[in-house]
């Protein structure tokens, strides 16, 4: 199990070698304890889920699904239309996670390489400046402009979204460029390469990490958001999947098992996604978040 | 910029440091400045505009100074959601980092079943704000009540979402539920890149696990907190989704952030007067930036 880096793991040393496996049994007792809390509503969820409609009214989270019945799923996946919502939050996602590499890889590049250049320089302070103003500050205009042009829809998220995670992108793949030696690169140039094949054959490979973490960023966002989509999609049938959960808040509010039926469904992918890809996630937030 | 110009007046010397910029740097450049100021800067100068003026969104308006201000800094509506958003902004902050790094400091610790424990604590992370408020909804309504009758508790026989004076509390700890594995997954960071030496040396003087901690640990992963404190301060202080989830702003208005109040002004007609709210909004957002920048010195910026 324990198989990360202890922070002591260099020390050679032979008592202490003793000492480092002792394992904190109330540490990891209190850490499992802690553990349940995390996992009692994703239980209740899909205990829920797995009931049926007489047995889910009784209001009993905890109790364990007798008998095991798929309908809630069956009337989830019919009411709210999931694989259009599936679809659409898809879309809404990928868009977000390509468009925000590219744009932010391809603009990055171009400020680190001319950073001796002014409007290089200052586009680089001018996207920054996203990082400081909230969604809810410029949403209202936002609903209004998408609205008039046609983009009130997930193209329009996306385009949103993508411009949201910008700046906050824009600066992680700037400071790993920065520490790319530009000797790499002028070999390449030596060799013929232009500035088209420099940046496609050997700079975007080499920010592969960093595009890891700029993608599971956007992906994080645009995969939950609730706010946004649910402001600028104005067709109910184009919604995405975490806002077409807001059917049972109104109607069918009785049929918990439908409703959470429906909720493990629109939050199993992205759980399911994290399971397999976790390291890389956990890496990712924390060198988002280190960096910069 | 104008190279040409430079070259012809900088003549033979400017024109080997001053390269002519490869036109595909703006090709590159160009796509992200023009969607960036379609998207953002346009909007935001709608809006500030806009603020100035008594349009309803849609038709005629004219322009009316600053009455929406005047009118914003009396309104206790608009006042009640600022206090309800810092109040619940610092509350969360305090819970979320008092009880990440006591997280983190268990899981960097010598215990079983790290790898394990570590994957599901970051589980929230990944989960939409919106459902999991659903699903805590829920709980709050039909589970902690029933609880609350079985233990004689009675403060919770009744939901706690239903209470003006403690939905807040719920509010509180949902989010705290989704915002601690990113502060958790910094804290390990930051406890990871404490040399391990400094707690052998610490041992060897004799000093107890509780002084390694508070005089080792603490000190050294101070920028980590402050890092920690002012990310998720600005965060929570856009709070919109968990809050529409759990009590979407009740009861009454005693759950309303600003981010809920500006949006509601998009359907109660007032456009314009929520807008000058969104800049003052906006200010505030600013003003917290500069204090997290000058605390921080410019070394994180998220």
């Amino acid at each position: 199990m324990s198989t990360q880096a202890l922070p002591t793991t260099k020390a050679p040393a032979r008592p202490l070698k003793v000492k480092m496996e002792r394992v904190n049994w109330s540490g990891t007792i209190i850490l499992i304890l802690c553990a349940v809390t995390v996992l009692l509503p994703l239980y209740v969820t899909i205990s829920m889920a797995f009931k049926t409609t007489s047995q889910a009214v009784d209001g009993n989270a905890f109790s364990f699904p007798s008998p095991i019945s798929v309908d809630g799923f069956v009337e989830a996946w019919n009411l709210t239309k999931f694989p259009v919502g599936a679809g659409v939050s898809l879309f809404v996602t990928a868009g977000t996670v390509v468009l925000t590499i590219f744009l932010a890889a391809f603009a990055s590049y171009a400020i680190i390489r001319n950073w001796d250049r002014r409007l290089f320089r200052w586009s680089f302070f001018y996207l920054l400046a996203a990082m400081f103003i909230p969604f809810p500050v410029v949403a209202l205009p936002q609903i209004q402009l998408t609205g008039r042009f046609g983009l009130d829809n997930p193209v329009g998220v996306v385009l949103l979204a993508t411009m949201f995670q910008l700046s906050f992108s824009v600066l992680l793949f700037t400071a790993f460029l920065r520490s790319i030696p530009l000797e790499l690169e002028e070999s390449a140039r030596v060799d013929g390469a232009t500035t088209w094949q420099t940046f496609w054959k050997l700079i975007f490979p080499l920010l592969a990490p960093m595009s890891a973490t700029v993608g599971i960023f956007a992906f994080l966002y645009a995969w939950n958001d609730f706010m946004m989509p649910s402001l600028i999609i104005s067709d109910p049938a184009l919604q995405t999947l975490p806002v077409r959960q807001n059917l049972f808040q109104n109607q069918f509010s009785n049929n918990y098992n439908v409703s959470f039926a429906s909720y493990l469904m629109a939050m199993a992918p992205a759980i399911v996604a994290y399971l397999f890809t976790q390291r890389w996630v956990m890496e990712g937030v924390t060198q988002g978040a280190v960096k910069g | 910029m104008s190279t040409t110009t430079t070259e012809v007046v900088g003549g033979q010397k400017v024109r080997r440091t001053k390269r002519r910029v490869e036109p595909i740097y703006y090709l590159f450049l160009l796509p992200s400045l023009i969607l960036f100021t379609l998207a953002i800067t346009i909007p935001g100068i709608i809006g500030i505009f806009f603020s100035f003026t008594d349009s309803i969104g849609i038709g005629d308006w004219s322009f009316i100074g600053l009455t929406n201000y005047v009118a914003a800094f009396s309104d206790p509506a608009i006042l009640q959601s600022y206090l309800f958003t810092f109040g619940f902004s610092i509350a969360t902050v305090l819970v979320v980092n008092a009880i990440a790094f006591m997280l983190a400091v268990g899981l960097v610790s010598r215990i079983r079943f790290k790898t394990g424990l570590r994957t599901i604590f970051v589980i929230p992370m990944v989960i939409s704000g919106i459902i999991i408020a659903y699903v805590f909804n829920f709980l709050f309504s039909n589970s902690l009540p029933a609880l609350g009758t079985a233990l004689g508790i009675e403060a919770l026989e009744t939901s706690l979402l239903a209470n003006p004076d403690l939905a807040w509390v719920a509010i509180v700890a949902v989010t705290a539920w989704q915002a601690i594995p990113g502060t958790l997954l910094i804290y390990i960071a930051g406890l990871l890149s404490v040399p391990g030496d400094v707690y052998e040396a610490a041992d060897i003087d004799g000093a107890t696990k509780f002084q390694q901690l508070t005089r080792i640990t603490v000190p050294l992963v101070a920028g980590y907190v402050v890092i920690n404190i002012i990310l998720g301060f600005k965060g929570f202080l856009n709070a919109y989704d968990i809050i529409v989830g759990l009590t979407n702003g009740g009861p009454g208005t005693a759950t309303r952030s600003v981010a809920m109040t500006i949006i509601a002004g998009f359907n109660g007609g007032d456009y314009a007067y929520q807008m000058a709210n969104a800049t003052i909004f906006f200010v505030v957002a600013i003003l917290i930036s500069i204090l997290q920048l000058s605390l921080t010195r410019g070394r994180n910026a998220f």
